[in-house]
């Protein structure tokens, strides 16, 4: 891709191509827990710390890596497998050092191994062809983009949860409505800048 | 292995359970591609094709694989199934390989595919996780076309658009509804389709995420 101001990818990540509800990755773990605003807090600081490093570490191994050697069709496999052990090993590091962190960021942790989100953004980092600052940049604001998402929706439903809702649509029926609604609020963004 | 176990396993995981509905899981990388039929198809067919490969194999494996790591096993040979799937889409149909782009490698972390593994298959027989895995990615398949289908004609006016199917149901006049097309239409119309369906059995309330 040609020269692209990193603040640029930075911004589009989180506003205009908000991974969440323009790309649908990480709908799981965003259904999932969204119903309270604190825990969507320590689940939004965990996805935006990890996908920023797995980004940056995907990058130099593919790059550096599955390139030289022909081994690109494995990628897939290499980059889950890099972010699981990632993961794991801020687990047990998080543990060690800081106790109270653990409490608060620990459970979320093996959560973020199966959050699609991490996984899509280093394979859209691949396929965009952004290099490595670019990444950096993609990563940190995807994960920005995402938490910003899931607080804002906690913090709707739990003014929801006190709501008449059909009886069909509660829980996840009226979240995904309000998902699309944030989604064409986000939409609003997306004539600032044409990138993707 | 009766017959009727076999209807009976079929049932709960096309329906009972149905994974997106009941549990609303692994909507996160299937939904982008539900804009357009024919992407929604390919897309079903690599699933329910993963879900069976990794369910019987993890089966195959369940008594060796030591319990501690299981869930890294389960994630590489799902992995394995994956990017065969990637490769023949890649060698024989390249348009849609590129017009689904990332989305075929996020079916690793669909959630569906890691949940059957081990809610069924780490436990049970070959064959009737072979049967698990055909029926969740049918009764996946369903709803993702029960949403593909309205957003294909009320985005572009008509059916199976760039295949030798294609129908169009509008005419003319009709003004494209832009909406359905993007991001926000799949959320409102898995939101109806939910919304119906539960409506209709009579059971809500409830999801797990």
């Amino acid at each position: 891709m040609i020269e692209i101001n990193p603040f640029v990818i930075l911004f589009a990540a989180i506003f205009t191509n908000n991974i969440l509800l323009s790309n649908y990755l990480g709908m799981c773990s965003f259904l999932a827990v969204s119903r309270e605003v604190k825990a969507s807090w320590g689940l939004g600081f965990a996805v935006i710390f990890v996908m920023t490093v797995t980004t940056a570490i995907n990058w130099l191994v593919y790059f550096y890596i599955l390139v030289p050697t022909g081994m690109e069709h494995f990628w897939y496999i290499i980059f889950i497998v890099v972010i699981a052990a990632f993961v794991q090993l801020v687990e047990i590091v998080i543990e060690k050092i800081s106790p109270i962190l653990y409490v608060n960021l620990g459970i979320f942790l093996p959560l973020i191994t199966v959050n699609c989100a991490i996984l899509g953004a280093s394979l859209f980092m691949i396929i965009r062809g952004y290099d490595f600052l670019q990444s950096i940049a993609y990563g940190f604001g995807a994960g920005v983009g995402w938490a910003l998402a899931i607080v804002a929706m906690a913090g709707i439903r739990q003014r929801i949860s006190r709501s008449p809702v059909p009886a069909p649509l509660e829980g996840a029926g009226i979240a995904l409505i309000i998902a699309g609604l944030m989604s064409l609020a986000f939409m609003g963004f997306s004539g600032m800048i044409q990138v993707q | 292995m009766a017959k009727s176990k076999t209807k009976k396993i079929f049932w709960n995981a096309f329906w009972t359970d149905n994974p997106v509905f009941r549990q609303i899981l692994g909507i996160c990388s299937t939904l982008a591609v539900t804009n357009l039929m024919v992407n929604t198809i390919i897309m079903d067919i690599g699933l329910i094709f993963v879900l069976i490969m990794s369910n019987v194999t993890v089966s195959l494996l369940r008594n060796v694989t030591p319990r501690r790591i299981r869930m890294m096993v389960q994630v590489l040979i799902i992995a394995t199934y994956v990017i065969l799937f990637d490769l023949a889409l890649k060698a024989y149909l390249p348009d849609i390989s590129k017009a689904l782009g990332a989305y075929v490698g996020l079916i690793i972390t669909n959630c569906i595919i890691m949940g059957r593994a081990e809610a069924f298959a780490s436990s049970n027989k070959p064959y009737p996780a072979f049967i698990d895995g055909l029926a969740s990615g049918l009764g996946y398949s369903v709803i993702l076309l029960a949403i593909a289908i309205p957003r294909e004609i009320l985005g572009f006016g008509t059916i199976m658009k760039d295949t030798f199917l294609q129908v169009t149901l509008m005419p003319e006049s009709f003004t494209k509804w832009i909406i359905m097309v993007m991001a926000p239409g799949a959320f409102f119309t898995l939101a109806i389709v939910i919304w119906i369906i539960r409506g209709w059995t009579g059971r809500s309330g409830e999801d797990k995420g």
